[in-house]
């Protein structure tokens, strides 16, 4: 059974359906028993920053989800302000801190020379070599939809990246237990797909 | 590198795809799954449905839409139409939609977009604005209901203050070159990319290829839409983006 976090926020209908397609069985849930049950988790997110860590907080599964992950060391996907949350802190509207699994924060988009949002398809480039890319296209385009990324992070967590403007945008992040996807794997076509079977079936 | 989006557009009418010319003249071209299914294998990078529906019945009609097109393809797909409050937004969201696109109740109600983007985020909310030549020359209006109405807003400063209340893109709609397949509007599409950081979509007027390379070659879009093209077969995607590519603008192949 695959967990999805349920806090309030975001399209769950298609990542749901994602992994159902790929043979899953899925929970909806915000409640911290029933998630514990889970094999694996999803975090998904849309919204802003600071919305989302209150409504974390304010339902239990901050505790929850820190727990999984950093004592009973169970996978976690985040996808996309999901995956931001991983972080150590976010400057989205104000200063927020995240869950701190992965070093670096969460940034503006900065560069004068771009549109913000960064919306579209995007490469998902190879940061040294992944097993993960063995299951992937010869040249995986994802779809992103978001103005903030994560900068300054641990080189050797970013799996896989993307270049905007002057920016290198991690796209696909992986540290011990967690992964994160920036993109949206659930709308990112076969790809997107095949990285979401990645995690249901081979992360961890 | 991020590369530009070729957009099919489908006008939903009570659970059918439908084509207008210049607006009147309604003509069903399809199924609204089965022509996300056939765009989503031809590579389209992204969908906009409009619901051109009138009625309580019909705006049922779409979210059933929604959710089996959300059900059937993996790629993001935006809604508009008749949307007028947070909870219709909200539906078509939960429904299974990336993104919802505002019109005319953005215009009588700009607080809608202020909440939106606040609620669901600034991605969420697509900005729809047709305009249309003032005829002293001296710049653009925003119309309404479908064209039917001139607000007598100057379309460049609505674009300046949708975005600043959180619209995190524009989907920009030509009436003087809508339907008419003689290209879209760079001259609108020039004026509204100088005041504005967020990326755009240009509609209206696509009748060839050289349509599509012309508003990328220049950078005066980010996204190009077109519907009764693609619903003809008279192009498709495929075609449009060899050719693109074959003359050096970035796409997803």
């Amino acid at each position: 059974m695959i967990g999805v976090i349920d806090y309030g926020m975001g399209n769950l209908f298609s990542v749901c359906n994602g992994i159902k397609n790929l043979g899953f069985e899925v929970l909806v849930s915000n409640d911290p028993e029933q998630l514990s049950q889970c094999e694996k988790l999803v975090l998904p997110g849309v919204g802003a920053f600071g919305d989302m860590m209150e409504n974390l907080h304010r339902q239990k599964l901050y505790d929850f989800i820190k727990k999984w992950v950093l004592v009973d060391q169970k996978p976690l996907l985040g996808i996309c302000l999901g995956m931001q949350s991983f972080f150590e802190t976010s400057e989205e509207k104000g200063f927020h801190k995240g869950f701190g699994f992965l070093k670096g924060q969460i940034v503006w988009m900065k560069d004068q020379n771009v549109r913000v949002p960064h919306i579209g398809w995007n490469d998902l480039k190879m940061n040294g070599q992944h097993p993960i890319f063995d299951c992937l296209s010869s040249h995986p385009y994802v779809y992103y939809v978001h103005s903030y990324y994560a900068s300054h992070m641990d080189p050797e967590d970013m799996v896989g990246y993307c270049r905007y403007g002057t920016m290198t945008i991690p796209g696909l992040v992986m540290h011990k237990n967690v992964m994160g996807c920036q993109f949206h794997p659930e709308k990112s076509g076969e790809d997107g797909l095949k990285i979401l079977r990645y995690y249901l079936e081979e992360f961890v | 590198m991020l590369t530009k989006r070729i957009i099919p557009c489908l006008d939903v009418k009570d659970g059918k795809v439908v084509k207008g010319i210049n607006f009147v003249g309604l003509k069903e071209v399809g199924d609204p799954v089965k022509l996300a299914q056939k765009y989503y294998e031809q590579g389209a990078d992204e969908l906009v449905f409009l619901d051109i529906t009138a009625t309580h019945e019909g705006r049922d009609t779409m979210i059933r839409v929604v959710r089996n097109v959300a059900s059937s393809i993996y790629m993001p797909f935006t809604v508009g139409g008749g949307l007028k409050t947070i909870e219709d937004i909200k539906n078509v969201l939960r429904a299974g939609a990336d993104k919802v696109s505002l019109n005319s109740a953005a215009v009588k109600d700009p607080k809608l977009i202020e909440q939106g983007a606040r609620i669901f985020g600034n991605q969420c909310i697509v900005l729809a604005v047709d305009g249309k030549k003032r005829k002293d020359g001296t710049g653009w209006n925003v119309v309404i209901h479908g064209g039917r109405i001139d607000t007598g807003i100057d379309l460049l400063d609505w674009i300046q203050t949708a975005v600043s209340l959180g619209a995190g893109e524009i989907l920009l709609t030509s009436m003087d070159t809508d339907g008419v397949k003689k290209g879209y509007d760079l001259e609108m599409l020039k004026a509204v990319r100088s005041v504005t950081h967020v990326p755009v979509i240009a509609s209206g007027g696509c009748g060839s290829l050289e349509h599509f390379y012309e508003v990328f070659e220049s950078d005066l879009a980010d996204a190009a839409l077109a519907a009764s093209l693609f619903h003809y077969d008279e192009l498709t995607i495929q075609d449009v983006k060899n050719d693109l590519k074959e003359k050096g603008i970035p796409v997803r192949l």
